[in-house]
């Protein structure tokens, strides 16, 4: 068994395909007609045969309002490894990405947290370099 | 003298060292989400407490006006009062020292 995509919940999915590809970088794998959506998914040209990304559209009544309340608190349910998290911050920044936690040395790695715009939170760590 | 509620809270506040701790990290950064303050208590002080007990101690500083938590947009971010400790110096400050 393996992890071959995981999935953030978007509110509109051509924004997040701007947002993905055009502000963080991802590249476009898959995008296939379905229903009334698409298949929509990125993976990160750091590793083109890796783990997918899938713009999945916000359908459900229950999601909406379980992505607030995540906000609300700050809470990213999604996850990315940089190699500089202060250089990210910035280059982000200045394409007006909104951080709800700027980076912050957490003891062995440095984190952020920024808004997708799409009605998710994202935290991006950096793993500190180790004696061994 | 007798003692207000309002400082019977501050001093209640202070008496826990989590909340001594929650105080530490929003003097190094003031405005920080809930996620933040859980995030530094957990993996720069090995803190196990749940999120829910992080937002009652949040509860117990602003009951104490030691912390404001201000909604912006879709976030809420949380920041230090020290008002109510200016309030706890002075009443122990001796005459002299009050005219500088």
């Amino acid at each position: 068994m393996r992890i071959t995509i995981t999935s953030v919940i978007v509110d509109d999915q051509a924004k997040a395909e701007r947002f993905y590809v055009d502000v963080l970088g991802f590249v476009k794998k898959h995008d296939v007609p379905l229903g009334e959506s698409r298949w929509l998914t990125v993976v990160s040209p750091e590793d083109p045969q890796g783990c997918e990304l899938l713009l999945e559209p916000e359908g459900h009544p229950g999601a909406k309002p379980w992505k607030a309340g995540l906000v609300a608190d700050g809470i990213p349910f999604t996850q990315f490894t940089v190699a500089d998290v202060q250089a990210e911050y910035e280059r982000m920044s200045g394409l007006g990405v909104r951080f709800t936690q700027e980076p912050a040395d957490m003891g062995t790695l440095w984190t952020a947290v920024f808004d997708d715009t799409c009605g998710n939170l994202i935290q991006i760590i950096q793993m500190k370099e180790t004696a061994e | 003298m007798t003692e207000s509620p309002e400082d019977e809270n501050v001093f209640r506040a202070l008496a826990d060292p989590t909340r001594r701790k929650i105080l530490d990290e929003l003097t190094e950064r003031d405005g920080q989400t809930l996620f933040e303050i859980c995030a530094r208590l957990a993996m720069k002080h090995q803190h196990t407490a749940s999120r829910q007990s992080v937002s009652q101690h949040l509860d117990t500083l602003a009951a104490a006006g030691l912390v404001t938590s201000r909604r912006d947009g879709r976030y809420k971010f949380h920041y230090l009062d020290t008002t109510p400790l200016r309030r706890l110096t002075e009443r122990w400050r001796r005459p002299e020292t009050k005219e500088t």
